[in-house]
């Protein structure tokens, strides 16, 4: 089947997609953007977090035939025009990254907090918010201070 | 494999009708998984997102009618006060992105023994609304598990909503787990008072092959309850309660535990959240 959705703002359509095939799917294989990663496939590590309607989901917990038509705004979507955003500058100033595999899916959740929480948030609602993401290098602590980084720069321009 | 998109509610039950084998995904959370560890293929996806209504819920008489496409991220967000227990168990499902996606209707349609939602709708007494072309069903939430993974829908029934009574008295959840998220329950609990019919009631998760109540601990316990005097709780009729939950129970050893610790932890769990809502009730504060 094809399937249209509106990617990072732009238009795309995935052309042969099989029915049961995931978001993450169409986004990495089809459609060029393999920002978001492929890990688990069951919802439990967050490694392929994008945002749907403005909603951060686990990518491969979407049937692709359920994006039709809908906003998809992936880690590839959140730099404009070559300039990291401010939590993706925040994870490279931190040293937020090692092996940069639960990156991605790590910044897109910690964007949504950001966005949606006035201030700095506190480390309880911080380590709620990316609960759902697994850091296997465990570098918890670096991602930590990354957030608190990203919403003060933010919230105290 | 084939994928049904119906717009309307009209369109989604003439699609199960004439495809009863296809399954319903609205958060994927369940349905996804399976397929993407290929450990079962659908003949069809029948994807209920664009069917808005499903995505409300309404305050009806006492009753809240939850429709079943409302996420547990709304349900926390929106109807904590009203269904507190669902709200506590809510909050304990997957990760902020699962609860984004994940519905209690999806809990029923999957009645996974270890779902998060089913112990305090058990406790609340909720009701499932199941449609299809032939009519409207209402089944009472006690007879709607049948079996590991197994429900009371007719093969061309989809479910609507949940109508769950509003909270008239305190309400707890507790689950063990190996951390605070993620976590598939190793089992839980759920109790509810209903002070004004003077009644207690229970809700037990993965610790049998479907969710059940403990029909002898609630009576045992709303006897033994000052309702009208509200004195403290009797630790002894405490331990009694936790025990005659444990003895609800038919748990099996599996990874997640084993069924003499499940045993254990439902009794502590059952003993727990009755000290907890007694304390709210009698107006004590926390235990």
């Amino acid at each position: 089947m094809r399937v249209n959705i509106s990617v990072n703002g732009e238009s795309m359509a995935a052309d042969d997609v099989w029915e049961g095939e995931s978001l993450l799917y169409v986004l990495r294989e089809r459609l060029g953007l393999p920002g978001a990663k492929n890990a688990c496939e069951q919802g439990e590590c967050g490694s392929c977090t994008v945002y749907l309607d403005g909603t951060p989901v686990c990518a491969c917990l979407v049937a692709a035939g359920q994006a039709e038509g809908r906003d998809v705004i992936t880690v590839e979507g959140l730099a404009s025009g070559g300039e990291l955003d401010e939590v993706q500058r925040s994870f490279v100033e931190a040293g937020a990254v090692q092996c940069g595999f639960c990156t991605p899916g790590l910044i897109v959740q910690a964007h949504s907090l950001i966005e949606s929480t006035p201030g700095v948030p506190a480390d309880a609602e911080i380590r709620e918010a990316l609960a759902g993401n697994l850091c296997r290098c465990t570098g918890y602590e670096k991602i930590l201070d990354a957030v608190r980084l990203a919403a003060a720069r933010k919230h105290q321009p | 494999m084939d994928f049904l998109r119906p717009v309307t509610w009209e369109q989604a039950l003439a699609y199960k009708a004439e495809r009863p084998e296809a399954t319903p995904i609205q958060g994927g959370t369940d349905v996804m998984v399976e397929i993407n560890l290929d450990k079962g293929r659908p003949a069809a996806l029948l994807d209920l997102n664009p069917v808005a209504e499903l995505t409300r819920w309404s305050a009806e008489g006492t009753e809240i009618r939850v429709g079943s496409g409302v996420t547990y991220t709304r349900l926390i967000a929106e109807l904590g006060p009203l269904l507190p227990g669902l709200a506590q168990a809510s909050r304990t499902v997957g990760s902020p992105q699962i609860r984004n996606r994940g519905t209690v209707a999806g809990n029923l349609g999957a009645a996974s023994p270890a779902g998060d939602a089913h112990p305090p709708l058990l406790a609340s007494g909720a009701i499932v609304e199941a449609e299809s072309v032939r009519g409207t069903r209402i089944i009472p939430i006690a007879e709607f598990y049948t079996g590991v993974k197994r429900n009371a829908l007719r093969p061309d029934e989809l479910i609507r909503a949940v109508r769950i009574p509003a909270a008239t008295g305190p309400q707890y959840f507790s689950k063990i787990g190996t951390r605070n998220a993620m976590v598939i329950a190793v089992c839980s609990f759920a109790v509810a008072l209903h002070p004004g019919e003077r009644r207690v009631g229970t809700g037990i998760g993965s610790a049998a092959p479907t969710p059940r109540r403990a029909p002898e601990a609630e009576e045992f316990v709303a006897a033994e309850l000052d309702w009208e005097g509200r004195s403290p709780l009797d630790p002894e009729a405490a331990r009694r309660f936790g025990e005659l939950v444990a003895g609800a129970a038919a748990p099996i050893d599996d990874v997640r535990g084993r069924a003499d610790y499940r045993l254990h932890s439902l009794a502590v769990m059952a003993r727990r959240t009755l000290g907890w809502a007694w304390n709210d009730y009698t107006g004590r504060g926390p235990a």
